[in-house]
């Protein structure tokens, strides 16, 4: 019996592992795979070349692969969704967590869960439908596809991880650190911006780099408002390409020396969520520790 | 000695239980009152009206009066009531700043400024709580990082930063050890040169070492005020007499 039971353990034990390293192979072998992929191209184009060149003609007859603009678009798209969605996003957690009554924050809150589960490809639709148009007319340019749509998307897209973020820190600021503000003669405003918001910080710290993270390696919806032509991101208004579209709008017809440039790209890409994660886990470590 | 705060008549309700019923008492400036009684009698909970910290819970009323230096607490500016009565926690709960940032928070929420104004607030308010010897090399550390008896000295001093006129306490020691109880106690009793203290305990020792004047408090009301020596040698009421010579509680 017991024996039986033993061996019993023993196997749920072994599924459980084999489950775990499933995981960890997926990993392992998709880190691998783009660095051996990923490496040809950037040896051929040349690092400096590849990395910093201004120009992408991957279909030129002499072909230039420099993918500079999709890093800069890349870079500055994930910016400007955090500088637009990070203060509305931290202001709405502290309206949720602080002042909102417990039938808002309900209802808030859901909405907030349903705007983190509408697929991308159904914002780049409204995007492409309502924002496109609305940016044409608004500045009066010809195109209303450009880095500025993209920004306004992406800042929507990463709300929801930014606002449950940072509640979840800022309810778990301790009431005892409000209450002595409060003693002290500060009104309920000033406590929240100079004691509960300092207490949650690496929290919601963690929240944006969450958020940059989705920005980042965000493809459909910023393919679908952005232009999609390889540019450098001089401005706003311009149609640009970021490195998640720029591998996405080439792959299917591509081959050769292109195709795999296309697979540097996604390790460029790669690299960039992995500093993130190491960025994210850094700032999780914090709060626990704080 | 003339009274800072006189409370008439003040009923208190959470909801439908009433915490305080019809209570009426002068606190006399410059001295220590100790409110004492078993749990859940409304000692805290008149403790917390005094600076309205009961304003936050829902479904509070109040009715009757209470008067700080002749105006109605409860028709003045929650804010300025709360800065000139200042108030210390059961637990030590600095905020995870550093020292200085502490003890300046207060002067900064009523708009001081000016750095060397606020460097003289900060080291008076820590000379006042007897820790400045202590911290006065380590003023840019987290206060996290300080011991217990340090925290509740130094909240002392963030509550004395904002030159309040009255300090409630609310069981300061309860989380304390001996040895830092003692340092807040002797602390208490320095402060009441310049300070009216009012003080929550379930210490009936403390109150006795402590206190000038002891109040009472048993299921809401206010059973017996007046000269602490008198209350603790010769009370009026039966139930004192039981209470302070530890029959219950």
């Amino acid at each position: 019996m017991k024996k039986s039971s033993n061996l019993f353990e023993n196997l749920v034990h072994g599924v459980f592992l084999i489950l775990g390293l499933v995981t960890i192979a997926c990993v392992l072998i998709i880190s691998l795979y783009l660095i051996v992929s990923g490496i040809p191209a950037i040896l051929e184009i040349g690092l400096v070349d590849f990395l910093f060149g201004t120009q992408w003609a991957s279909t030129a007859a002499e072909p230039k692969y420099g993918i500079l603009p999709f890093i800069l678009t890349s870079i500055y798209g994930t910016f400007g969704a955090i500088v637009l969605g990070v203060p509305i996003g931290v202001l709405t957690a502290i309206y949720l967590s602080k002042l909102a009554s417990e039938s808002v924050k309900n209802i808030m809150g859901q909405m907030v869960s349903i705007l983190a589960g509408i697929p991308s490809v159904v914002y780049g639709l409204v995007g492409m439908m309502v924002l496109v148009p609305g940016l044409r007319k608004l500045f009066n340019i010809p195109d209303g596809a450009s880095l500025m749509a993209a920004i306004v998307v992406l800042a929507v897209m990463i709300l929801p991880s930014i606002i449950k973020m940072s509640v979840t820190a800022l309810d778990a600021v301790p009431g005892d650190y409000e209450d002595a503000s409060l003693a002290l003669g500060a009104t309920p405003e000033e406590t929240y911006f100079r004691v509960s918001l300092p207490a949650a910080k690496s929290g919601i710290a963690a929240s944006v780099v969450l958020g940059v993270g989705r920005a980042i390696g965000e493809a459909m919806a910023v393919m679908m408002v952005a232009g999609n032509a390889p540019n450098m991101p001089d401005s706003l208004f311009q149609s640009v390409r970021f490195l998640t579209t720029a591998i996405a709008s080439e792959m299917s017809y591509s081959s050769g020396l292109q195709r795999q440039a296309l697979f540097s790209i996604a390790l460029v890409l790669f690299l960039f969520i992995m500093l993130i994660n190491a960025l994210l886990n850094f700032f999780l470590k914090g709060e626990k520790k704080g | 000695m003339k009274p800072i705060i006189t409370a008439k008549d003040l009923c208190l309700w959470y909801g439908q239980s009433q915490a305080l019923k019809n209570i009426d008492i002068d606190i006399p400036e410059c001295s220590i009152t100790a409110l004492i009684g078993p749990s859940g009698c409304g000692k805290s909970t008149f403790l917390k009206t005094l600076n309205r910290m009961n304003d936050l819970i829902p479904g509070v009323k109040i009715t009757g009066t209470v008067k700080y230096n002749g105006t109605d607490i409860f028709a003045q500016d929650v804010n300025l009531l709360r800065k000139e009565v200042g108030m210390v926690f059961q637990k030590p709960n600095p905020f995870p700043m550093s020292i200085y940032d502490n003890v300046a928070y207060g002067p900064r929420t009523h708009g001081i400024r000016s750095k060397a104004r606020l460097d003289e607030i900060v080291e008076q308010s820590l000379k006042d709580t007897a820790i400045w010897d202590e911290v006065k090399d380590r003023l840019k550390k987290n206060a996290l990082g300080l011991s217990g008896g340090q925290q509740q000295r130094l909240c002392i001093a963030r509550a004395l930063a904002v030159q309040p006129q009255v300090l409630l306490m609310d069981e300061p020691t309860s989380a304390l050890d001996p040895i830092s109880t003692l340092k807040i106690e002797e602390l208490a009793s320095k402060l009441k040169e310049k300070y009216t203290i009012v003080i929550v305990t379930h210490n009936m020792q403390q109150a006795l070492r402590i206190s000038d004047r002891t109040a009472f408090f048993l299921l809401g009301e206010l059973v017996e005020y007046g000269d602490t020596d008198q209350i603790f040698s010769n009370p009026a009421d039966q139930r004192t007499n039981d209470y302070v010579t530890g029959r219950f509680g």
